[in-house]
Formats: C-alpha cells, sequence, structure tokens
C-alpha cells in the first residue's frame, strides 16, 4: 500500500492532483464559513447540480468540462443573486433554478450517448483523473477566488454576522452577498473536481460547521475550517492513490469524522469553557 | 447657535412610494440628546436611515455634520435595536466592537496591537471586560447591549444614532445602558438621536423631543410637546398626557388599554413589560 503511494506520487498525475487539492482545500475552507454562517447550504447544492448541467452541455459541443462547470455555476449564483434578494425569496428562487437547470442536465445527458463515464466522473469527482491543462484552469481559478475572498473578508464578515450595523457603516450589504455568490461558485467548481456534484456539501457545509463548533474566535474558526478542508481533500487524495478507491469516499468520511469528533468529544470541551467564562464574568 | 448636528430643510421622504412625511424643516443642535418618539410606521427609522445616507430624501435637503449625507460616515455611531443572536454563532463581544474600528474597511483585517487597544478602551468604558470573550450569542440582552454600544462608540463619533436600543431589556438594564449613552454624551459637544417608544428611561437626559405621527411632528422640550394640547392635535383626537411619579404616560381615547399610546397596536410581549406597566401606575 505505502509502496503503491510512493510509486504513484513519481507520476505527474499524482502530484498534480495534490496540488490542485491545496487550492481547492483553502478555497473551500474559507468559502464553508460563511455558507455555513448565511445559511446558503440549499444554494450550493443548487450551484453543484447546475455545474454538472454546465459540463454535460460543454462535453457535448467537445468544450472543456471545467469550463462548463464555471460557466453553470456562474450562471446560476448571476441568477440566485438577482432575483433573490430577501432570504424568504431565495430558497424558492434557488429550488425553481435548479429544478429548471436539472432538466436542461437531462437534455444534455440524452443527446450524448457515451456520456457515462464522464457523467460519473462529474457526479462523485475525478481529481487524479483531470487533464494537466485542467488542473492548472483550476489553480487559477482557485488563486482568483482566494485573492478575491481576501478582499471582502472582512466586509463580508461584518455584513454576515451583523447587517444592520453593517449597512449603517456603510458596507455594500447587498453587492456583497452578490459577489459573495460568485465566489462560491468558483468554489464549488473547484470542489466538484474533488469529490463531484453530489458529494459537494462535504467540502463547502463540514470543515464551516465543524469549526464552529471548536471555538468562539471568528478568526480562528476559519483557520479551523481550512485546516479541515486541506486535511480531508489531501488525506482523501493519499489515501486514494494507496488503496484505488475513488477520492470522494475518503474525502467525506474524513471530513465526517472530523465533525463528529468535534461534535462530540473536542467541541463540548471548548464550548464548555467559554460558555463557563461567559457565566463567570456575568455573575 | 453652533452649526446644528443635523439639520432637514423642507425635506420630504417616501419609502416604497408611501409618504412619510412631506416638508420638515428641523435642526438638531450639535451637544443635545434628542428622543424620537410616535407610533410604528411614522417613519423614525426612516429619519435615521436618511441621516446614515442609506436612503435618499424625495426632495428638500438634509445635512449632516456640516456636509451632505454620505454612507459610512465615520462621524456617525449606530445602536440597533436588540436582536437575539444565535448561541452557537462564532463570535466574541470583543469581535463584535472590533468590527466596529475597520469591519467596512476591504482586505483581511489582521488583529494589530492599535486595534487591540482601542477595543480593549471602549470595552473597559461600558464596563463589559468580564463577558468580552465569550460567544455573544449567549450574553444576556443587556450585555449584548453594551457591547453594542462599545461597538458604536469605538470609532469615536460626534453623533451617536439608537434605534430603540431599549427594547426587550428589563428596567434595570434600561437604565444601565441609559447612563452609559448619557455618560458617553456628557463627555463633549457629542449629540444623540434617540429613537424609542418610550420616553421615560431616557427622560432625565432628554434636551428635546422630536414626536412624529402620520406625518406630522412636534419638536422641543419635553414639557412643551409632550402636553394633551400638542399631542391631541398630533394625532388629531383626544390624548391626555399624564405625568404620574416623575413619569409621563401618553393616553389616547383609541388606546383601548389606555397604556402606551406611542405604540398601541404592538405591545412587546415581553416579560419585563409587565414590571414596566406596574412600575408606571406604582410608586
Amino acid at each position: 500500500m505505502i509502496d503503491q503511494l510512493v510509486h504513484l506520487l513519481g507520476y505527474d498525475f499524482a502530484q498534480n492532483a495534490l496540488a490542485a487539492g491545496l487550492v481547492v482545500g483553502i478555497v473551500c475552507g474559507v468559502v464553508s464559513r460563511f455558507v455555513v454562517m448565511r445559511n446558503m447550504a440549499f444554494a450550493v447544492h443548487a450551484l453543484s447540480e447546475l455545474g454538472f448541467t454546465g459540463s454535460a452541455g460543454a462535453i457535448l459541443v467537445g468544450a472543456s468540462p471545467v469550463v462548463g462547470l464555471m460557466a453553470g455555476t456562474t450562471i446560476t449564483a448571476l441568477f440566485i443573486g438577482a432575483l433573490g434578494v430577501r432570504v424568504r425569496e431565495r430558497d424558492s428562487v434557488v429550488g425553481i433554478a435548479m429544478a429548471f437547470g436539472l432538466g436542461l442536465g437531462v437534455l444534455f445527458l440524452s443527446l450524448y450517448p457515451r456520456y457515462a463515464t464522464q457523467a460519473f466522473s462529474i457526479l462523485f469527482g475525478s481529481i487524479t483523473g483531470v487533464s494537466r491543462g485542467d488542473v492548472a484552469l483550476l489553480v487559477g481559478i482557485g488563486v482568483v477566488t482566494l485573492i478575491a475572498l481576501a478582499a471582502v473578508y472582512r466586509p463580508l464578515t461584518f455584513a454576515t454576522v451583523d447587517p444592520e450595523v453593517a449597512e449603517a457603516r456603510g458596507v455594500p450589504v447587498r453587492e456583497l452577498a452578490i459577489a459573495f455568490l460568485l465566489i462560491m461558485a468558483a468554489a464549488v467548481a473547484e470542489a466538484i473536481q474533488v469529490v463531484g456534484v453530489l458529494l459537494i456539501l462535504t467540502l463547502l457545509i463540514t470543515p464551516g460547521a465543524t469549526a464552529e463548533r471548536l471555538t468562539v474566535s471568528p478568526a480562528r474558526a476559519t483557520i479551523y475550517s481550512v485546516a479541515i478542508a486541506l486535511v480531508s481533500v489531501q488525506g482523501g487524495i493519499l489515501l486514494a492513490l494507496a488503496t484505488n478507491l475513488p477520492v470522494s469516499v475518503y474525502v467525506t468520511s474524513l471530513s465526517f469524522a472530523g465533525y463528529l469528533l468535534a461534535r462530540w468529544i473536542v467541541g463540548p470541551i471548548a464550548v464548555g469553557r467559554a460558555s463557563r467564562r461567559a457565566a463567570e464574568g456575568a455573575s | 447657535m453652533a452649526d446644528p448636528a443635523v439639520r432637514f430643510d423642507a425635506a420630504t421622504l417616501e419609502y416604497h412610494g408611501r409618504r412619510i412625511w412631506s416638508d420638515m424643516s428641523l435642526a438638531f443642535e450639535a451637544g443635545s440628546f434628542v428622543a424620537i418618539l410616535g407610533p410604528n410606521g411614522s417613519g423614525k427609522t426612516s429619519l435615521l436611515r436618511a441621516i446614515l445616507g442609506l436612503i435618499a430624501l424625495r426632495s428638500g435637503e438634509v445635512e449632516v455634520l456640516g456636509h451632505a449625507p454620505r454612507r459610512g460616515d465615520p462621524g456617525i455611531g449606530y445602536v440597533p435595536q436588540h436582536q437575539s443572536l444565535d448561541p452557537d454563532l462564532p463570535l466574541r463581544g470583543r469581535d463584535l466592537v472590533r468590527l466596529g474600528v475597520d469591519g467596512h474597511r476591504w482586505g483581511i483585517g489582521w488583529p494589530s496591537a492599535a486595534s487591540r487597544r482601542r477595543v480593549d478602551t471602549a470595552i473597559r468604558e461600558v464596563a463589559a471586560g468580564p463577558f468580552a470573550d465569550a460567544p455573544i450569542g449567549r450574553l444576556s440582552g443587556g450585555e449584548q447591549q453594551r457591547l453594542r454600544i462599545a461597538q458604536a462608540l469605538v470609532g469615536d463619533p460626534s453623533l451617536l444614532l439608537c434605534d430603540e436600543p431599549l427594547a426587550s431589556l428589563d428596567l434595570r438594564h434600561q437604565q444601565e445602558i441609559t447612563d452609559l449613552i448619557g455618560g458617553w454624551q456628557a463627555g463633549g459637544k457629542r449629540t444623540v438621536l434617540f429613537v424609542t417608544h418610550d420616553v421615560n428611561p431616557v427622560l432625565a437626559l432628554v434636551d428635546q423631543v422630536l414626536f412624529v405621527v402620520n406625518g406630522r411632528w412636534a419638536m422641543g422640550t419635553p414639557d412643551e410637546v409632550l402636553t394633551s394640547e400638542r399631542m391631541t392635535a398630533l394625532y388629531g383626537s383626544h390624548v391626555d398626557v399624564l405625568r404620574v411619579h416623575g413619569r409621563i404616560l401618553v393616553v389616547g381615547e383609541s388606546s383601548g388599554s389606555g397604556f402606551e399610546m406611542e405604540e398601541p397596536h404592538h405591545l412587546p410581549v415581553v416579560p419585563d413589560d409587565e414590571d414596566r406597566r406596574t412600575l408606571r401606575v406604582t410608586p
């Protein structure tokens, strides 16, 4: 097993996968913090499924599936951003977009009969199978996304945890919501490469939700979330190389195990300590 | 007379196509404490939003701190109504105050010694030190509002806008928050605009009262404005203003309970409401 891993690590495809995994892990770790705080799990799911439609369409016309993915998630993000202004509307708009988009996906699938293998890899991930050009594209999109995230990180945090005061202080709350949808679109397209359309939440919900169980400091929570996403992705790739099972099997298992650990063992200790401090402070 | 902190000149405001008030001309003097009273929907919050530059006047002019209102004016601090925050939100009081320092700026916002000092000072000034490091969602309403005031004051504003900061607080905490705001205001030429449905908790501090009802308004000292004649003229129906043990009750015939005319249809259903009611009629 170890021999096989060491042997495979000498190959380009394995190194490419780890390089892409590094960027994807960091992006997903930060984005999932905001996805959890802003309650956007459903939107993530829709972006992901319409990414599938986008890549199915791209394959149909002979274009790169990664480009199709990006197009699918970005168009969906803009649609949700344009129509789903209020929280109450948002879920309906997401559902409406998702239903229609998946219908399109079915159409593309039926127009391209020899689609089965590629469809499988988009649905369940194939980071070790993507071409060199696509890996470069993934890393490029990831770096741009990270720069965008760094630029909006502070006002986005303000707008997320304290929207009313943020608006009063001049933070463009509505514009940031749309910017975040676009960042999410890129993160989803990235994560799909690793875990696939159907397992997307393992990288865009689990790390952020786990981190919230471990600390009450927002900065530390973001660092933990990135660490959890990175361990899941890189660990998943390494384990997959060693055992010939799909990467997504390990990524989902690792992130799930991390959550359970945080929820039942580490988290109660950390949060209990903080709450005791609160109780002592108040008395 | 010095330049007023805020001046409206023939101002007309509409909200979602509904005229809130028209042709309003008034000035809030620098260094004064102004209570803004009136029933729900009379445009108290809209008045604050116009000052914050979040909504534009339909016609007329408003001048804030000597210039046209602009979003994110650093000369303005803002304290919102108390809302309950998720107890699991990974955010400490310290982080909320920090957002008041530079949360509106772009970038990541790395911690710095200078900002930490400012946050510490602001926390000390509202005596929130003992609970500033606990998860904010687990603090009491009074503790959260203390931190909100630190957040508003940490930027060293000269104009403080408060939108029902005492709502859903019990009497003791109402008094504490009022004392904090009064103490800050006494420290220099600082102006407070205080939207409230009950003038009594701040009566000792109030220089001027602005009472808004159905597009009509009256402004002056509490003794000038809170009289049966003025209130009857404003509401257009018979209203009695009673003074009981240093408290002011506005009682109208349209108000079934004869209690809290200012907000006849929206009595907050909170436990401390019972206390307030009792305290108003007994010594």
